[in-house]
């Protein structure tokens, strides 16, 4: 490109953490000046414009009235991607999708001042509008981040892993979790977060998103192996995926 | 003549709000401090989800104050359990607080406000102006964020705290990578405190007596644990909760408000000092006496001040801290995410920490197998929402005379004071400001 791109953030329902991570970015949010012009992040800096090239675009899509903003983001848009696990899946915020009825949902929290209160099935932001990138994550890596933006800066595709976590787990020499008797969802989930869980004596809670074609039966057989019942392994499948699973199971 | 003001989206804080304000003749019509953020039903979904998964959802309330939403809610399933854990892991999950008490206040006072003093949009421009400055805030922040890294796995939403500990730990030589970052933010902060102190002129001279809580203790600046502590009241144990904070809903907002003795009270950095001031360390003592933070203070601009006393607090403590670990011979003790040692039972447990923004409270209740079947978190920015409303209704009258772009600057910069963190308790502010004397509009 001739001149820098301009670059601007949107979030809507999420915690903020993946702005925060690339906040986290510290002295390497500067080098990213000099290839890209930032006109607006609302949580960072006062100044504004509608006039940007490429939209990160954070949180999921919780609400009706919310629709017409992620639009309007999307026309102005060349390039959009979706920021974290709430963008390109609806991440952990459609747990409440599981619930028979989101009025229930809604009393829960707020009593009897509910019917004030707009909500619908949480999703990611490709269900209201057509997105070009997906970073995932819950949070984002810093490190993905940067690579998808120099690739964006570049004119090239940005790549991220449509393969397994166990690759990645692997590669850094780890115990498989299954061995020590706990369940993973390492198998089919999106590689690119360097196992970070496993490495830190966790196990992958499924926070990237399913790989496009995961053989959940598979995964299910091998966690029922290990013990779990079939409405522990589905629970598990669900915490971060309620929409996909709910897409591919049906 | 009336004045209709619109700020859209005030920026530079946590999440979406609006303020709405409007004076007939120098005299409030309206003011309204609304939360517009969508909701996120945590209370209702974590319902069905299992003792083990509790703190990895309720973190994601918000990715600032992860390390303290955490830690509460590991705090509240401990505690329905009767689970106690090591002194290794608490003084353990003290330095993870700190640190994120450090991030997150260097994140506002040097990223969010410092702006405001410096009569600027954001703090990009001191790349170019005051590189050496900028650089010594960022380095800050990076070494605030590398601890919690060491000690938690990340800092957003982090992946080694579980219930009865940890399931991974930091080596000794960690430790001590982590006690020299703690040293070289402590001359980086004493930096921060001087180039603040020639900019106190400019934090507006704004008064208002309210009550200030937070957690207590006889040992220590209480941010892990200790009773509930009031200016007005004194102490109650963190089980009554619920009769402290008296939270309501109102219809213009996402967000819950709370009050306990007054109309409204106040949580967060500056209620911490005002409570706990004499349990400072050396350092932050030194460093509050600088920049002229007094307790009773009653200005709530200077909670960024408060802010950055605790920042050296926190640095002092850990340094403590991490000595107290190692002298006792760092243990090996890791702990199962789902540990069949854990003493699961049916009751209810509440958690309650100092998140950088004010004391947090999770309250879950479990069934025998160890499913939640109820919970309720109550967030620091929510019991600060109707405090905001008040200082709101008090401080417009007195620069309604002032030109339009400063009492916005005015407001705008008592919002951020503030620190809100609206996803926690929703996220946007979008100010609406009307100024109307006689009867005329003018946009």
């Amino acid at each position: 490109m001739s001149r820098k791109p301009k670059v601007a953030f949107f979030d809507f329902a999420g915690c903020e953490g993946d702005q925060l991570q690339i906040i986290n970015l510290e002295e390497k949010l500067l080098d990213i000046l000099s290839l890209v012009d930032i006109v607006s992040f609302r949580e960072a800096m006062s100044e504004q414009s509608d006039d940007y090239d490429i939209a990160f675009v954070e949180g999921s899509i919780t609400r009706k009235s919310d629709e017409q903003r992620l639009k309007k983001i999307r026309e102005k848009a060349k390039i959009l991607v979706a920021l974290g696990s709430c963008a390109t899946t609806g991440g952990i915020n459609c747990l409440k999708n599981s619930w028979p009825s989101l009025e229930e949902v809604k009393k829960r929290v707020y009593g009897d001042k509910a019917y004030c209160f707009e909500t619908y099935p949480s999703r990611g932001i490709d269900k209201v509008v057509k997105v070009d990138y997906y970073i995932p994550g819950c949070p984002i890596e810093g490190e993905e981040f940067l690579q998808v933006v120099k690739a964006l800066v570049m004119g090239i595709e940005p790549r991220i892993p449509n393969y397994p976590v166990c690759v990645e787990c692997k590669r850094n020499g780890n115990i498989c979790v299954f061995e020590v008797g706990n369940f993973c969802l390492g198998p089919v989930t999106r590689a690119g977060c360097n196992s970070r869980c496993i490495n830190n004596g966790s196990h992958c809670w499924g926070c990237r998103g399913f790989v496009d074609e995961p053989n959940l039966n598979a995964e299910k057989e091998v966690l029922m192996k290990y013990g779990l019942a079939v409405d522990d392994v589905l629970s598990r499948f669900k915490m971060y995926n309620v929409y996909r699973y709910k897409e591919i199971e049906g | 003549m009336r004045r209709k003001i619109d700020i859209h989206y005030v920026t530079r804080v946590e999440g979406h709000g609006n303020i709405k304000v409007s004076l007939q003749d120098g005299k409030i019509e309206e003011c309204r401090w609304e939360v517009s953020e969508a909701p996120r039903f945590f209370e209702a979904i974590v319902v069905g989800r299992k003792w083990y998964e509790m703190h990895h959802i309720t973190s994601r309330i918000c990715g600032i104050c992860s390390v303290a939403h955490q830690l509460a809610s590991l705090k509240a399933t401990e505690n329905a359990f009767g689970v106690e854990v090591s002194d290794q892991t608490v003084r353990l999950r003290k330095i993870l607080l700190d640190g994120e008490n450090i991030q997150s206040h260097i994140l506002h006072v040097g990223y969010l406000v410092l702006p405001d003093l410096l009569g600027m949009g954001s703090i990009i421009p001191l790349a170019s102006v005051n590189k050496d400055e900028l650089m010594r805030v960022i380095k800050i922040h990076r070494l605030a964020n590398q601890i919690c890294e060491i000690i938690g796995g990340r800092t957003t939403h982090p992946v080694r705290c579980v219930v009865g500990g940890f399931c991974a730990l930091p080596t000794e030589d960690e430790l001590k990578m982590v006690k020299d970052k703690f040293v070289q933010i402590l001359s980086e902060l004493q930096f921060f405190a001087e180039l603040l102190e020639g900019f106190l002129p400019k934090f507006p001279d704004f008064e208002r007596e309210t009550e200030y809580i937070g957690l207590t203790n006889g040992t220590e600046y209480a941010l892990y644990e200790g009773d509930i502590g009031s200016t007005d009241t004194g102490k109650t144990g963190v089980e009554n909760y619920l009769e402290v904070t008296n939270e309501y809903v109102v219809p213009h907002s996402t967000a819950k408000f709370t009050k306990h003795a007054r109309d409204s009270y106040m949580v967060g950095a500056l209620a911490r000092f005002n409570l706990n001031h004499e349990k400072l360390l050396h350092r932050a003592k030194a460093v509050a006496e600088m920049l002229g933070l007094r307790p009773v203070c009653t200005n709530p601009y200077m909670n960024s001040v408060a802010q950055l006393v605790e920042s050296v607090h926190s640095a002092e403590n850990s340094i403590k801290l991490i000595d107290e670990v190692l002298d006792a011979g760092l243990k090996d003790e890791i702990v199962d995410e789902e540990s069949s040692n854990i003493p699961v039972r049916a009751g209810r447990g509440i958690g309650a920490v100092e998140a950088p923004r004010g004391i947090l409270f999770h309250d879950y209740e479990y069934d025998s197998s160890g499913t939640c079947v109820k919970a309720n978190c109550v967030i620091p920015t929510n019991q600060n929402h109707a405090n905001i409303q008040k200082d709101m209704e008090e401080l417009v009258p007195k620069i309604a005379h002032l030109p339009e772009e400063d009492i916005k600057l005015a407001l705008e910069m008592l919002v951020r004071a503030y620190d809100p963190c609206i996803s926690c308790s929703t996220h946007y502010i979008e100010v609406k400001f009307t100024s109307s004397t006689n009867q005329k509009n003018c946009h």
